[in-house]
């Protein structure tokens, strides 16, 4: 019977041009790899890669000063200025202290409201909540900066909440400008972390107990390694954001500048095309450093 | 199937590269003269702040490009920039016929060819412009005029009046006397702020021996650096939208500081406010509309000019934007009567106690030859050590 | 572990407040999208439906809409595909140089925008030569949504059944077929995900975009950028944020419906 099913089978099939490429690629697992591949690594080879490249060979350029024209000569100058200017080393400083800053509340704030949403709520609640913190991502992004805008105003809803118990909105800050970031990147840090921690079987979680173990003892044993790649996912998130940012600091963040804005200005107000992509690289070196550091923790499948 | 788009992938690749090749070769002339008015083009590509060209597109009662495409014929795209520096990298891509540009971007253009000198002849409209913002600085180079204004403004100073007492008449109070109102001193986000401290040092530092505050030699650009860093310490924060300016006064967030009429005007009838010119006198801006070197439609180009200029497009259009006209003859178009007053138009006693942006360059506008003055890239790193 | 109910209450009092503070902000920008005062003035002055009515009116605004929606369409749909063939190729085979592509299709993302636009702003314009306009936009924004969608179908592709394909390819199956019927019927859902969450990237993405856009192209963040300089049209600005946000509603809510069937 199964014979006669094969043979019509394969008497029906016509030997189509399709079906002879399909032939080929299955026999030559290793063409049907590339094929696969080439276009994708071509794309971002070629779009993404050579283009930061190419940032890096502008970074060793300079400008004349006089004809604002770029002079194509490898020079350290730009570079060296990085470590040796007080205006860079301390704007590179705060802007890495913000970031930390803003990754870590935000992984705080997230853990509690992820673990809610997998292991506490019910199906319907856990839709609702999970849309509930979707939504603000379709709010531009500009629209939220300027709300905070008017929360943290002199005459704003966070100092009418604050006055009766006696302190005062930080106002447009530093600290604003960092809650604010705060804030916006908060779902993109509550979204791997949620992944993770659905990944996290519960039987696991009730074997623990029943072999004695208190919850902090799980928590801290079971759950927190197996969530900590999702962590590092949603960190990298928050950290990247916040170190490129430039329009938020300038909306709520009163005087002060972050290594964005100084990027932004040699790019246009300077002109100074080479030592934008000198600055650049400060941020680049950092989020390498970070990823190749977390590589080993496999966060970076959790993005 | 997939080894076809990596083939029209690397085609596409070879394209583009033999168009680079095109591009390199391109050449942006100094710019000859034109010499008559020749037939409309159809389309018109400009450039310049928001407000500057209304379409009716964002409100349908304010438009005065739709009569100038009836009567022309070219077809008008508009778009805007948020601040100088975005103006000069936008134009440079050689995309725009025409540009509305400050004077903190004039001269940089000029120097870098991207504009044509203008035959005056051939914009009718020219003739009945107020002398005092003709052949100067900003938009003359050489004896040839590169740009027609648009309008002007002054950089006024703004306060609280029920927080700032005594009413201010001087600068004094957002320097030296900065400190009276800690966080709450506001100042226009931009390297060019720094003519402002130059302007104060002008009238109470004589010693220093600045005659212009666009022309600053290093010891004066670290003098007025000096005392910028000082005034840091008590702003609250810079502005440079104003939306951002009109919604901190309101809050209390800022009680002093450098504002434009327009933004004293949007003020809610609540927030009690001042604006003045004080005695020092003030920078303000003079913005100049100027063609590209490489338009191709000029003749467009040309016409726009002559139709910005004339008595009731410019009244439309200043008005709109918040800035005086360029004409005694727009004051009777305008939809408010008060509209020339308030803006002192006209008034040359009140113009003349501006001083206009200017693009700091290396040859002292001032005249001096035997120091090099500071540039503006020079300001643009000044001002980021500034900010801190 | 079990969670006791002090642990559960106390862990939906911290989701309440959190929920609470993530509104907080919206709330005041649906009630500034009524409000009189042309400044955003806080408390409302009072209330209009003006900036609504100017809003849907707006031509610029339908303008930047539909190029938002464009773009984000086009670069989702080569997201699509070159993140599914990517997560095709590194789920069923082993080969040097993995980690490498793996790294590469994160660093779009991973590294800030501004670093993102100035690199491809500076390839396109001084090395290419190209004439910034929406395709050198949609290549940007595919560029960094790859990876959205290659890691939804990557995840699902390691919960599938490899058997089933060779089962497929036993029958007499060609590799398209294969796909077309066996594989793609599972990564379904995962690819609306990756492509709903590639879409919400590109459509709010405003640094990346500023670098790379052209003359002609306004997107609808960019949009907003130009409008909140002038303050008569603020207000409209939040209008929009309101409309995006209710109009997210129904294909969230299908999304997770989707990924709560997956998971069962």
């Amino acid at each position: 019977m199964p014979n006669e099913l094969s043979d019509a089978g394969v008497a029906a099939i016509a030997v189509t041009p399709a079906r002879r490429v399909s032939s080929f690629f299955y026999k030559h697992p290793k063409a049907r790899l590339r094929a696969l591949i080439a276009l994708p690594a071509l794309w971002l080879g070629l779009v993404y890669v050579a283009a930061l490249l190419m940032l890096l060979v502008t970074a060793f350029w300079t400008v004349d000063e006089f004809t604002g024209n770029t002079k194509v000569a490898f020079k350290l100058d730009n570079i060296i200025s990085l470590f040796t200017d007080p205006l860079y080393t301390t704007v590179t400083l705060r802007t890495l202290g913000i970031a930390l800053g803003v990754t870590l509340v935000d992984v705080i704030l997230a853990l509690p409201i992820a673990f809610f949403m997998s292991k506490v709520a019910g199906p319907r609640l856990r839709n609702v909540i999970a849309i509930s913190v979707l939504l603000p991502l379709w709010a531009s992004y500009l629209v939220k900066a300027y709300a905070w805008r008017s929360v943290l105003s002199d005459k704003g809803v966070l100092q009418w909440l604050l006055a009766p118990i006696g302190l005062n909105t930080p106002g447009y800050s530093l600290w604003g400008a960092a809650i604010t970031l705060g804030y916006i990147w908060l779902p993109y840090v509550i979204l791997p972390i949620y992944g993770g921690l659905e990944k996290v079987p519960s039987n696991m979680l009730e074997a623990s107990s029943d072999l004695g173990a208190k919850t902090l003892t799980t928590i801290r044993r079971i759950v927190f390694p197996m969530i900590l790649p999702s962590i590092i996912a949603g960190s990298i998130f928050a950290f990247s954001l916040t170190l490129g940012d430039y329009i938020t600091i300038s909306i709520v963040g009163g005087p002060n500048q972050m290594l964005g804005n100084l990027i932004y200005s040699n790019v246009g107000t300077a002109n100074n095309l080479p030592m934008a992509a000198a600055l650049a690289l400060i941020p680049i070196a950092i989020m390498f450093g970070y990823l190749g550091a977390v590589r080993r923790t496999g966060a970076l499948d959790n993005l | 199937m997939k080894l076809k788009k990596t083939t029209g992938l690397l085609v596409a690749l070879a394209v583009s590269l033999a168009l680079t090749g095109c591009a390199a070769g391109s050449t942006t002339s100094a710019g000859s003269m034109l010499d008559k008015l020749g037939k409309s083009e159809s389309t018109l590509t400009l450039l310049g702040w928001p407000g500057y060209a209304e379409d009716g597109s964002n409100d349908p009662k304010v438009d005065w490009v739709t009569p100038f495409e009836k009567a022309t014929g070219c077809q008008v795209t508009f778009k805007p920039y948020g601040t100088s520096d975005e103006a000069l990298s936008l134009f440079k891509t050689g995309q725009y016929d025409a540009i509305a540009a400050s004077g903190d971007a004039t001269l940089r253009l000029v120097a870098g060819g991207y504009v044509q000198p203008l035959n005056t002849k051939l914009i009718p409209s020219y003739a009945k412009v107020y002398d005092f913002l003709k052949n100067r600085a900003w938009n003359t180079v050489d004896g040839k005029t590169y740009g027609v204004p648009h309008g002007y403004g002054a950089n006024l100073l703004m306060y609280n009046t029920k927080v700032v007492k005594p009413a201010p008449t001087s600068w004094s109070v957002v320097f030296d006397g900065a400190s009276t109102y800690k966080g709450k001193v506001t100042a226009y986000d931009s390297p060019i702020y720094i003519a402002d401290a130059a302007l104060y040092l002008m009238k109470h530092q004589p010693a220093l021996g600045i005659t212009n505050p666009y022309a600053l030699d290093a010891t004066q650009l670290a003098a007025a650096v000096t005392l910028l860093k000082a005034q840091r310490a008590n702003v609250g924060e810079y502005w440079s939208d104003y939306l951002k300016s009109i919604q901190s006064f309101e809050t209390g967030n800022s009680v002093v500081g450098t504002t434009w009429q327009v933004i004293k005007n949007s003020m809610s009838a609540k927030a009690s406010v001042d604006a003045i010119l004080p005695s020092e006198g003030a920078t303000g801006w003079s913005d100049s509309w100027m063609v590209s070197s490489t338009s191709k439609h000029v003749n467009c180009a040309y016409k726009w000019l002559d139709y910005i200029d004339s008595p009731k497009a410019n009244a439309a259009a200043t008005e709109y934007f918040g800035e005086a006209p360029v004409t005694a003859d727009a004051c009777q178009y305008a939809s408010d009567k008060a509209f020339c007053a308030t803006y002192h138009a006209g008034d040359a006693a009140y113009a003349a106690k501006i001083w206009y942006w200017t693009t700091p360059i290396t040859a002292c506008l001032d005249g001096r030859k035997d120091v090099k003055c500071t540039d503006y890239s020079a300001w643009t790193k000044a001002w980021q050590e500034i900010k801190g | 572990m079990r969670i006791s109910k002090f642990a559960k209450i106390v862990l939906g009092i911290a989701t309440s407040a959190v929920l609470a503070v993530i509104y907080l902000p919206l709330f005041i920008v649906v009630i500034n999208s009524f409000n009189r005062s042309m400044n955003m003035d806080w408390p409302p002055p009072g209330f209009t439906l003006s900036w609504w009515t100017r809003a849907f009116g707006s031509g610029g605004l339908m303008a930047a809409l539909g190029t938002s929606v464009t773009i984000a369409v086009c670069a989702s749909i080569i997201a699509l595909v070159l993140g599914t063939m990517l997560a095709l190729a590194l789920s069923r085979y082993k080969f040097f140089g993995q980690q490498s592509i793996g790294l590469m299709v994160i660093l779009p993302i991973a590294l800030p925008g501004i670093v993102t636009g100035l690199a491809l702003n500076n390839a396109f314009r001084t090395v290419l030569g190209l004439q910034l306009s929406m395709a050198t936009v949609i290549i940007a924004h595919a560029t960094f949504c790859v990876v959205t969608v290659y890691n939804n179908v990557l995840a699902r592709l390691s919960r599938t059944n490899r058997n089933l394909e060779d089962a497929s390819a036993d029958l007499g199956a060609g590799i398209f077929t294969t796909f077309r019927l066996v594989t793609l019927p599972q990564i379904g859902s995962a690819l609306i995900a990756g492509g709903l969450l590639a879409f919400a990237l590109s459509f709010d993405e405003i640094i990346v975009t500023t670098f790379t856009a052209g003359s002609g192209v306004e997107t609808l963040p960019i949009w907003i950028l130009n409008n909140m300089f002038r303050p008569g049209k603020a207000p409209v600005v939040d209008v929009v944020a309101v409309t995006t946000v209710l109009i997210s509603i129904v294909p969230l809510y299908f999304a997770q419906r989707l990924a709560r069937e997956d998971a069962k």
